[in-house]
């Protein structure tokens, strides 16, 4: 396996104390679990990938995804099966929904 | 002068034919042959270098004549030129290569592409062209009339009127052109019976029939396993209803086939029942009855579906519901793909399908290296026809959005639906399609593009929907269509001021601009998650294939 970590500046989240999973380890498909870090002003993930040969699309698309929502403060795990980029976006912004449904109820 | 004028022979086709039916007399062989002299008919009433056109398309074929041609003795039938909608049993392709036939004219070659293109290399073929349906069907009547046609049908009576059921597809069209220019008809039946429940086609049009060994294979062709559809579909589905279907009040269209229309098809019921679109949008198709439409029809979304073909396990569905589809008085299902291509062209408001590959013009291709496959309908169906004379308020709403508002024509709306990268990581879009060097190996004049650019009006993908119709300049469309390539290496390559000035334009719509929440998009939205589910909606009048059948 080949794991890639990324660190990027991003809005602060509020209020989050609990962890989230989200996605299935299949083919194709990708995993994601959320938890808080202590420095809020930092979204961090660490990329647990079968396939080699991607890290700029990698760092492309977190880059957008901690630009567009405000994720300071998590960290994101990610166990992937050879997603493609438009399912890593989809679950990291269900992850997101999950997180924020959670903060609510 | 007189003279030389009563000298010309004006019916050399007509003895052509009796000559040939008069060997076949001679030989004993009656109307109804037995399967065992097939071969033998064949042998006797094709003769070298005939225009021969086997009845295939991607679902019904006459596969026992095709085998049965493929037997013949290359010695007695070569350089026959085939005609075909579609290259798709290995019989098809060994006919070329034992020397029986040497030249092809055909529309989609998907199941045996690789193999066609082994043949083009080894100078065993000579390709025509490669033509949509509706073009081939054209041929038969201007410059490929056919010789001899051996056709399929589902039934005959004694006398060889011949019942084609809900398959009929092809059959009208390839037998009118062969039967009313002095050709020969010769069909291959399932079943011998005492009356047939229709006359698809007369008796007095078949030369010769057969009861095959085994009756014609059909391939489930439109059967999509809604387990199979994934978030990433849905979510592109939540856009095409919301972002073009809803505001284009898009009644009157075509759907491709594969997972992204299955999406949208299993969404009507949910998600566009929640937009309250329920009457407004997808009312009448040109479509093959595929099964992932019966929770819409159920629904009552659907007014009416014409078809290209059937599709199998749907027959009893089909029946209970005529009030949608087109049914004979027998009850089932007659299809005609030269109608329902010629609904898809004219009569359709929108065509929405997917490709392999898309360049930054906007011109698509489903034929890649090494893989001559062909188009079938799909040119026609999207594609802007100027014969077009009638509005709608989707027609007359592009042509504005096309001209910045004076019209003297509406325009077709033609989507592409694609995820940016295909498996293996392969990016759907491209600076070059592989159809430019497909072209240099067959030598042909054009490179196969299935869809020309400027056809098309929107391209839908996660990250958003490009509309063409509004950009102004060719740069403008190149940034388009990099503004929706996500992170290939065409988007990854956008100019991010102007994408962004093209959102501002309403150019570039993404999921949150149009007001869909992409976080939604789970498959709690589908009407039904399973085939198991489409047979509940049918009240079990859907009878699935054995290989969909996982319960």
């Amino acid at each position: 396996m080949n794991v890639l970590n990324f660190d990027f500046i991003s809005q602060p989240i509020e209020n989050i104390r609990k962890e989230v999973i989200c996605g299935v380890v299949g083919s194709g498909n990708l995993e994601v679990l959320v938890t808080p870090l202590a420095n809020s002003e930092n979204s961090k993930f660490i990329i647990d990938t079968s396939v080699t040969g991607f890290d700029h699309i990698w760092e492309a698309v977190l880059q957008d995804f901690s630009s567009r929502y405000a994720v300071g403060g998590l960290e994101f795990k990610v166990n992937d099966m050879g997603a493609t980029p438009a399912v890593v976006s989809l679950r990291l912004s269900q992850a997101i929904n999950i997180l924020e449904d959670e903060s609510h109820g | 002068m007189k003279a030389n004028i009563d000298k010309k022979v004006w019916d050399t086709q007509k003895t052509r034919r009796l000559t040939k039916l008069n060997a076949a007399k001679d030989k004993g062989l009656e109307k109804l042959v037995p399967s065992d002299r097939t071969i033998e008919l064949l042998e006797t009433v094709l003769a070298p270098e005939d225009k021969v056109c086997i009845e295939g398309n991607n679902q019904k074929q006459a596969d026992f004549l095709s085998e049965c041609l493929s037997q013949c003795n290359n010695e007695v039938l070569n350089d026959l030129h085939i005609l075909q909608s579609v290259l798709a049993l290995p019989s098809h392709i060994d006919i070329f290569e034992k020397g029986i036939a040497s030249k092809v004219d055909f529309s989609f070659s998907g199941p045996q592409a690789l193999r066609l293109a082994k043949l083009v290399q080894q100078q065993k073929i000579q390709i025509g062209s490669i033509h949509t349906y509706l073009e081939l069907y054209g041929r038969y009547f201007i410059d490929l009339i056919p010789n001899v046609c051996l056709i399929t049908a589902h039934a005959a009576d004694a006398e060889g009127n011949l019942y084609t059921g809900p398959n009929t597809e092809d059959t009208p069209a390839i037998v009118e052109a062969t039967a009313f220019k002095s050709g020969i008809v010769i069909a291959q039946v399932n079943e011998l019976v005492d009356s047939v429940p229709r006359v698809d086609i007369p008796a007095d049009w078949v030369d010769f029939f057969i009861v095959a060994p085994k009756p014609n294979y059909i391939e489930p062709l439109f059967t999509r396993d809604p387990a199979q559809i994934t978030e990433v579909q849905i979510l592109m589905a939540m856009m095409v209803i919301k972002g073009i279907y809803a505001p284009y009040q898009i009644k009157r269209l075509n759907h491709g086939i594969g997972f992204n229309t299955a999406a949208i098809e299993l969404l009507l019921p949910t998600y566009g029942a929640e937009l309250n679109l329920k009457g407004k949008i997808c009312t009448n198709w040109a479509l093959n009855p595929h099964p992932t439409m019966i929770p819409a029809i159920e629904s009552g979304f659907v007014d009416s579906i014409h078809s290209f073909g059937s599709e199998v396990g749907m027959n009893e569905y089909i029946q209970s519901r005529p009030d949608v589809f087109f049914t004979g008085k027998d009850g089932s299902m007659r299809s005609n793909r030269a109608f329902s291509q010629t609904a898809g062209l004219y009569a359709c408001d929108l065509f929405i399908g997917a490709t392999l590959q898309i360049d930054l013009q906007g011109n698509s291709s489903t034929a890649t290296v090494d893989r001559i496959a062909g188009f079938g309908g799909a040119p026609n169906m999207g594609s802007d026809p100027h014969g077009r004379r009638h509005s709608s308020y989707a027609y007359l709403k592009a042509g504005k959005e096309a001209t910045d508002g004076r019209v003297v024509k509406g325009r077709k709306l033609v989507v592409q639906m694609v995820e940016t990268y295909r498996e293996h990581m392969d990016s759907v879009f491209v600076e070059e399609l592989d159809a430019w060097q497909l072209q240099e190996k067959m030598g042909s004049d054009f490179p196969p593009i299935m869809i020309y650019g400027d056809d098309v009006t929107h391209i839908v993908t996660e990250e958003g929907i490009a509309n063409l119709l509004l950009c102004r300049t060719p740069e403008e469309r190149e940034q388009a269509i990099r503004g929706v390539a996500g992170y290939t290496p065409i988007g990854m390559q956008r100019d991010h001021e102007k994408v962004k000035e093209l959102r501002q334009r309403g150019i570039i719509q993404r999921p949150e601009d149009i007001g869909v929440d992409a976080s939604k998009a789970t498959r709690d939205l589908l009407a039904a998650k399973s085939v198991k589910d489409l047979v509940k909606w049918s009240n079990g009048t859907y009878s699935p294939p054995s290989r969909f059948r996982n319960w």
